[in-house]
């Protein structure tokens, strides 16, 4: 192992590794903890100043329940219409990547890795020479400022790197299962779904928790695509409301903490998931 | 007879299989990701508002380029990006290095550390633009400790791209760390023991013993860095949308900003592709390893 592991008996050795290890984390994680810190604390406090003492009151409750009051704030449907938006574009963006990455991975017709290399390049491709010709492509289609517009286009998107990423999982699989399989009689659709689709679930569960995260916290396409509150999901829906809440320091940062605690959520789950896919490739094989 | 039939049946579904296993995928990157990359490069050579006609304008749109300060600055800007978010994957490997010890709890702080990473940009802009903000930030707080005037990072002309980009290595610094932590998991113990059985240690072990094993999370660390540094968008938007006075455009924001809000769709068009052009000779090297990798 390197660096050298610290001795095991020395513990004052130990100790002071920790402490910091500690101590690093707190000044790595200063600005998440000063926003929940924000969270909690009542608006008469932000606005007598009292910005990083102890909270006066604890505010939690009324803070969040603010955020979330359809009265007082639309949180709730940009909430809503990200799950609306995430859940199917990683659904459909995963059924039709895998059936693409089993085809690259297993048929061997020609121009084939010219494919893969094209699914693979478009993952690199700046989003705004997609912009012009995507939106115009949805006002014409009737789907600008709708939550379609987001989906088609995420399911779109992120094919490109799923179909990158199971391909390389089912090259690595036994080969030998599809020919005998083949040898039987089975057709393609049956190997794939009897036998490929049951052997790739470690993987579709790592790519379910990655696209998760890319699609909840797109903004760009948010910002291009939708207008109205009626489709606006939560990251574009924060950035309006940003502007409206202006000094409500406390609220921004509560709606901030409601925005990103489902990746949070998805990530701490399935952390082991989520960090062997985003890291393939990085160890030698 | 049946037989052969059936035979028969099973070739064409084998010779057709890569038709309806990649028709799908196919149509729906077709349509989104590669006809727009092309309709882009046409619309590039026009003059269009995005509703009436388009009228040809041959290179006109990309003439203008050069004698547009703010232009200038997006690609003076995007160089400053690339050139500082190199601090992500170099405090990533320090972070990986001073983390990796086998002790129990470390991998609740090792995911702890990682955290930035999983949080939206938006919030990371919000959480940023309120750390700097002179009356309330934290910053502030801090620089009063030290008997220092607040500094107003994100107003000032000079300061604002270098405050974004701080804002940007945070979660790409964890991103990195993670790479390296996947990276030295996987070190050859026994390499390490010979090269200490040679007298390698600290700095030397590093260079020459440990880095080389780490070169795939490198050559990934740095690609997701360019491009994300490349790609930088949403800070800017959230944290100064450009300003003060332009100073902190990049190319993508400026794009965003001639198409959606001066509607010269031709003109943000022609810096889309500029911006394409710089990541394609990225997209180059990187493709060139994936298909020589296929290839042998």
């Amino acid at each position: 192992m390197f660096p050298t592991p610290i001795n095991k008996d020395s513990h004052a050795l130990r100790a002071i590794y920790i402490l910091a290890v500690l101590f690093v984390l707190m000044i790595w994680l200063l600005p998440l903890v000063a926003i929940i810190s924000t969270s909690i604390r009542p608006g008469s406090d932000i606005s007598s100043g009292n910005y990083w003492g102890v909270p006066s009151r604890f505010a939690l409750v009324e803070n969040y329940g603010e955020v979330f009051n359809p009265a007082r704030s639309p949180m709730l449907k940009y909430f809503i219409n990200s799950i609306v938006i995430t859940l199917p574009s990683v659904f459909f963006a995963i059924s039709i990547s895998a059936m693409a990455g089993y085809s690259l991975a297993i048929h061997r017709f020609r121009g084939r890795i010219a494919l893969y290399a094209m699914f693979i390049a478009g993952n690199f491709i700046p989003f705004q020479i997609l912009m012009i010709p995507v939106r115009t492509m949805f006002v014409r289609m009737g789907l600008f400022d709708t939550v379609w517009a987001l989906i088609l286009f995420h399911t779109a998107f992120q094919t490109g790197f799923a179909t990158f990423f199971l391909r390389n999982f089912i090259v690595q699989l036994p080969f030998s299962l599809v020919e005998s399989a083949r040898v039987e009689g089975a057709t393609e659709v049956r190997i794939f779904r009897a036998i490929i689709l049951p052997l790739m679930r470690p993987a579709l569960a790592s790519l379910g928790v990655l696209l998760f995260t890319f699609v909840w916290n797109d903004f760009f396409w948010a910002l291009t695509l939708v207008q109205s509150d009626r489709a606006r999901p939560i990251t574009f829906g924060l950035s309006a409301l940003k502007g409206q809440w202006l000094i409500s320091w406390n609220l921004i940062a509560a709606g901030s903490i409601v925005a990103a605690i489902p990746s949070v959520i998805v990530f701490f789950l399935l952390q082991k998931q989520f960090i062997s896919g985003l890291t393939f490739g990085a160890v030698k094989e | 007879m049946e037989k052969s039939s059936e035979y028969k049946l099973l070739r064409l579904q084998y010779k057709l299989a890569p038709v309806y296993f990649l028709g799908p995928a196919l149509i729906m990157f077709g349509l989104f990701v590669i006809f727009p990359v092309f309709r882009s490069i046409w619309i590039s050579f026009h003059h269009w508002d995005g509703f009436g006609t388009m009228t040809w304008a041959g290179l006109q749109n990309y003439r203008r380029l050069g004698s547009d300060p703010r232009f200038l600055t997006s690609v003076k800007n995007n160089v400053l990006w690339l050139v500082l978010m190199m601090a992500a994957p170099i405090v990533g490997l320090t972070l990986a290095l001073f983390l990796n010890q086998q002790i129990k709890g470390m991998r609740v702080i090792k995911s702890m550390f990682f955290f930035p990473f999983v949080i939206n940009l938006v919030v990371i802009g919000l959480v940023f633009s309120w750390f700097y903000n002179p009356d309330l930030g934290l910053l502030a707080e801090i620089l009063k400790w030290f008997g220092i005037k607040p500094i107003p990072v994100l107003a000032d002309e000079n300061l604002a791209t270098y405050g974004i980009i701080v804002a940007g290595l945070w979660p790409q610094t964890a991103y990195c760390m993670i790479l390296y932590l996947t990276g030295l998991s996987s070190v050859d113990g026994q390499v390490i023991e010979a090269g200490r059985i040679d007298g390698a240690s600290g700095w030397g072990m590093l260079r020459h013993v440990v880095l080389p094993q780490l070169r795939p999370a490198t050559v990934i660390a740095l690609t997701v860095t360019v491009i994300g540094s490349l790609r930088s968008f949403d800070l800017i938007a959230i944290m100064t949308a450009g300003g003060p006075w332009g100073s902190s455009y990049v190319l993508a924001y400026q794009m965003y900003n001639e198409a959606i809000f001066n509607f010269k769709m031709g003109y943000g068009a022609a810096i889309a592709v500029i911006l394409f052009l710089i990541m394609d000779v990225f997209i180059y090297f990187f493709l060139r390893d994936v298909i020589r990798n296929e290839e042998r």
